[in-house]
């Protein structure tokens, strides 16, 4: 056998494969630490996250990241102590638990990353669990991690430089009756010897029963083997290690030999005697060796916990919950990268399909084959459906980073919260899992920041002094919809217009609707936290969390009640990769608009649309006034129809919930589509956020209706009179100064307009 | 004809490192996740060697070889451990229950060949 | 290399040049744009297909055409004759557009006619010559004769350098 180590290539093979397991075990830990927050911790939990620290250790011990391993044993050390019962479960233990678990999580970073980490990372909690440790186990015992050996290391066999003086060993080897039971063969132990040097061996049948009382799986030869070596007195033992205790040995050197060498190897029961000069050993009779005596054996991580046998543990059934470690569903691991090339091949399959069957139609094909065709327009479908359910992923892997956000965030703030997760089996793509992280984080944080208040306030407005957040999800259509519910002290719209005002957001004589005002959150570079706290108020708002939202292709909105609570609502596209759209002609050129945006389309009438003097149009809709926009114009399309009576106008929703409309020649059809990006090759197209790819193979981009509001020529958006009076008013309005008055907008978009405003 | 060993470990690192090493010598390794998985497969499989962790979900290594060891078709297999536990205790516990030796983790390739070579040439 | 190249290959027979030392051999694909002769570096060149009609995208340069389809990739294309400043190219089922990739971008060449192979020397590349006709005489990277007619040879990276491409920047809300 050559090489002693793992090539590069495999090692890093196996560290990726590692980092992905300590990321998935990490997360299971978590997950399992909040359990035990929970107080309902069973022991199937304490044992989970035993295995997830061990798994890591285990792991890190074979790439050698030292601090890793130091801690990951120190960690797992203590939860050996509470499953054997030695540490009880306190809050005080569970605060150590999730501390160490945020420390071996920044451990595996470091080794991921290949940063340092400084020598007293984490050291806080190592005292912390010393002390736990030294509790139980006495106040001198100190922690000796088993050292970490990498790799490339060679693993306890190197030899210092070996006196080449061969020694003659007698060994006497009489195997205990049971030897068979453990599968170790006499045969082989002897084989072994022999590549250690000259053999000559006896074998002696002095305990050999007679035929009748002879069991056939017992083991009744003995042999004395004279071996001529140069190896050690502890190369020789090596041989018989795993035998030690069920067979009689004796091992003596005829020849002097040289001193054993003092070395930490693995520890075995004979580790302690090889430093003894004698130069013969008797192996101690151990009468019952189903039951070594472990307090004897010298423990090489002092403080060897009082083993109790398996059985006597608490047991180890698989509880009822699902353990999402269990192996019982059988799972492979696959690169991201193969699921992406599988959805693409099958995105390109979905188009050529489609191609065909567009010829199919051209050509009027029989009803035969157009029967075929829809066959296999059904199975493609199930196939594209089957490829992106692979990069499903249940959202629980965000939902569950959250109850330890509560807690930290606040017990900062002197709050007393509760959080309950509602739905997280609902699965979504991955990518989105990805960017969900962020914006629930500071939603949460909000919501106890703002939205829930101190234990002293609920009471006097009569409320339990703990507030709630529910996190919850759920499917809806294509769509992934998340709230997040809070039973605070909901809105308070009159701070909120205030700071809105003295922000210059808004002018002072402006009259917004609530929901308008709500909107105001979102507005960039709003916050309400009164001082900047260092929980949210970090300059980072709700503006940052929309564009998040929006970038994925959803929506967020809100509703609060004052006195009552707030709730938060996210609508996001289950997937990144396909699209319900509708086909829409504008001249020569075909785009495709999002389905889920739009509201509905109707040919204006004449009276429906009015200009405003700074160059806007607005169309009415059932009293509402609409911002009309033409997109030929800012697409500077040339063929397009131009008048609004002979077009169409789609009525789309905004990502704050306002509503526009764009002018468009016709509706040519709903169809799924898979979006393509632009970016890919070229850089970003202000208005267009990808393109698909259409059954007779041209290219159709996919309109961005949140670019489009803000490109040159957009103007005032939405417009909500909410009576007949308001109505003529605005019209006046309208006509008189065209712009909003009351509305300063932001200085970076002296173009766009990021509210909603009402007169 | 190649021998047969299994590796059983809920973590896929140490399959992959076991598989990678001991396919390199030669070896036809298949793998399970805990020990339930293990013995099903163990139905169905003849093998000529186990290498067990201790510490797996559903069920542990000691549970795992003491099955084996009651049971009929694989009572004679050699049985490895695989413990990160220096210390005796694990070792004594495996062997208790029959295994037939240990391999300490973390482990070169070249001590895995050389342990697994001891009881499986 | 190309699995469709167009016919005015199949008809000529590549000039090989004379099997000199390897080390500074060159290979060029050269094509037509009006009666100019010009040549990229056929490294770059990943296939040569018939045009087909674009989608145009909005708010681009003229001679930015807009992007085709190739085989489920967005391909953005632009009008060499166009980005030359000899006005747009009246295209054809004869035209051609070149697939090259451009700083790992995959981009479309419209162009003419492709004319041949080149396999040329380093020494035989003479440098441009001060140019003022041409303002954005730095994309041209050298010239070739090849049987007494000039050959441009031209550098993409620097006629299609990120930011050149669009005018995404000034238009981006």
């Amino acid at each position: 056998m050559t090489g002693s180590s793992f090539t590069p290539d495999n090692l890093a093979q196996f560290k990726a494969t590692f980092f992905d397991e300590c990321a998935e075990l990490l997360v299971d830990l978590e997950e399992r630490l909040n359990e035990m927050q929970a107080e309902t911790a069973d022991s199937e939990a304490l044992n989970a996250i035993f295995r997830a620290v061990h798994s890591i250790k285990a792991g890190a011990g074979a790439f050698g990241f030292t601090q890793l391993v130091e801690f990951a044993h120190r960690y797992e050390a203590l939860l050996d102590r509470m499953r054997d019962g030695l540490v009880q479960q306190t809050a005080a233990v569970a605060t150590v638990l999730i501390h160490a678990g945020d420390i071996l999580a920044g451990l595996v970073e470091a080794a991921r990353s290949g940063e340092e980490r400084s020598k007293d990372y984490g050291s806080e909690v190592s005292v912390e669990i010393d002390l736990l440790l030294a509790q139980v186990d006495g106040l001198e015992s100190v922690i000796t991690p088993v050292a970490a050996q990498g790799c490339d290391s060679d693993g306890g066999g190197e030899e210092p430089d070996r006196q080449p003086d061969t020694t003659v060993y007698v060994i006497d080897f009489a195997p205990r009756t049971e030897l068979f039971r453990h599968a170790n063969e006499p045969l082989l132990l002897i084989r072994e010897l022999k590549g250690l040097g000259d053999l000559q061996i006896e074998c002696f049948t002095d305990r050999l029963p007679g035929l009748r009382v002879m069991e056939p799986e017992d083991a009744y030869l003995r042999w004395r083997v004279t071996l001529t070596t140069d190896k050690s007195l502890d190369e020789v033992r090596e041989v018989f290690e795993f035998v030690e205790d069920d067979c009689e040995l004796a091992i003596s050197a005829v020849a002097a030999e040289p001193e054993p060498r003092e070395e930490d190897q693995d520890a075995t029961a004979a580790g302690t005697r090889d430093a003894d000069p004698a130069p013969s050993v008797e192996a101690p009779a151990v009468t019952d060796n189903a039951a070594p005596a472990a307090d004897d054996a010298p423990a090489t991580d002092g403080a060897a916990p009082s083993v109790q046998p398996a059985e006597e543990r608490p047991a180890k059934t698989v509880s009822s919950k699902a353990a999402p470690q269990s192996g019982g569903v059988s799972s492979i691991r696959v690169d991201l990268d193969r699921v992406d090339r599988l959805v693409n091949v099958v995105g390109e399959l979905v188009i050529a399909h489609s191609m065909q069957s567009q010829l199919n139609l051209n050509s009027g094909a029989d009803f035969q084959s157009n029967q075929n065709n829809e066959d296999m327009t059904r199975v493609i479908r199930e196939l594209q459906e089957c490829v992106m359910a692979i990069r499903m992923q249940p959202v629980k892997s965000v939902f569950s980073r959250m109850p330890r956000l509560v807690r930290e965030v606040a017990a900062k703030v002197n709050k007393q919260v509760r959080l309950l997760t509602e739905g997280e089996q609902t699965e979504v793509d991955k990518t989105v899992i990805e960017e969900l992280a962020d914006p629930l984080t500071h939603m949460i944080r909000n919501a106890i920041d703002h939205g829930i208040e101190t234990p002293e306030e609920r009471e006097a407005a009569g409320k339990q002094p703990m507030g709630k957040i529910k996190l919850s999800a759920r499917h809806a259509g294509g769509n992934i919809i998340i709230q997040v519910i809070d039973n605070g002290a909901g809105i308070n719209k009159e701070a909120l217009l205030k700071k809105a005002i003295s922000k210059g957001i808004v002018s002072e004589d402006a009259k917004l609707t609530d929901e308008e005002i709500e909107e105001l959150i979102f507005a960039p570079g709003f916050s309400t936290a009164g001082s900047v706290t260092d929980v949210s108020g970090r300059g980072v708002g709700m503006d940052v969390v929309r564009r998040n939202i929006n970038k994925l292709g959803g929506r967020i909105s809100l509703h609060s009640t004052q006195g009552k609570g707030t709730c938060f609502t996210l609508t996001i596209p289950l997937s990144l990769a396909v699209l319900d759209g509708m086909l829409v002609a504008i001249g020569s050129e075909k785009y495709i608009l999002p389905l889920a945006s739009i509201i509905e389309s109707f040919r204006p009438q004449g009276e429906q649309i009015r200009a405003l003097a700074g160059g806007g149009e607005v169309v009415s809709m059932r009293g509402e006034y609409i911002r009309l926009i033409r997109v030929h114009h800012l697409f500077n399309i040339k063929d397009a129809v131009t008048d609004p009576r002979r077009g169409l106008v789609v009525v789309t929703e905004t990502a704050n919930g306002g509503k526009v409309g764009l002018l468009v020649d016709e509706l040519i059809g709903q169809q799924q589509v898979v979006i393509k990006s632009i970016q890919e090759n070229f850089d970003p197209v202000p208005g267009v956020s990808g393109a698909t790819i259409l059954g007779d193979g041209r290219v159709a981009l996919i309109l961005d209706i949140e670019q489009l509001k803000t490109m040159p020529a957009a103007s005032g958006e939405l417009w909500r009179p909410s009576s007949a009076a308001q109505t003529e008013q605005l019209a006046e309005e309208a006509q008189g100064n065209g712009q909003n008055a009351h509305v300063s907008a932001p200085t970076t978009d002296p173009e766009g307009r990021q509210l909603p405003i009402t007169v | 004809m190649s021998k047969k060993v299994l590796t059983v470990d809920d973590s896929k690192t140490m399959r992959d490192m076991v598989r990678f090493t001991l396919s390199g010598v030669g070896f036809d390794v298949v793998e399970a996740q805990d020990g339930v998985q293990a013995l099903s497969l163990l139905d169905s499989t003849k093998v000529d060697l186990i290498i067990t962790d201790i510490n797996m979900p559903n069920m542990d290594g000691v549970t795992l070889v003491k099955r084996v060891r009651g049971g009929s078709n694989h009572r004679g297999v050699p049985i490895l451990v695989l413990t990160t536990e220096g210390g005796d205790a694990k070792k004594a516990e495996g062997k208790a229950a029959g295994a037939t030796g240990w391999i300490v983790k973390p482990f070169t390739p070249d001590k895995l060949v050389q342990v697994v070579n001891k009881v499986c040439p | 290399m190309s699995e469709q190249i167009d016919n005015p290959l199949q008809d000529e027979v590549s000039r090989e040049a004379s099997p000199v030392e390897s080390r500074n051999i060159q290979q060029f694909i050269s094509f037509k744009v009006g009666d100019e002769e010009f040549a990229i570096d056929i490294m770059a060149v990943r296939e040569i297909k018939g045009w087909t009609a674009t989608a145009p995208l909005p708010n681009q340069p003229e001679y930015n055409l807009g992007v085709l389809n190739l085989r489920g990739t967005i391909v953005p294309t632009f009008d060499l004759r166009c980005r030359f400043g000899m006005g747009r190219t009246k295209t054809t089922p004869y035209h051609v557009v070149i697939i090259a990739s451009v700083q790992e971008r995959t981009i479309g060449l419209l162009v003419d006619a492709v004319s041949d192979i080149l396999t040329v020397n380093e020494d035989q590349i003479r440098p441009v010559p001060d140019m003022e006709r041409i303002t954005a005489a730095e994309f041209l990277s050298g010239i070739i004769t090849v049987e007494e007619s000039m050959v441009v040879l031209l550098s993409l990276e620097k006629l299609f350098h990120r930011g050149e491409t669009s005018s995404s920047a000034e238009l981006a809300a």
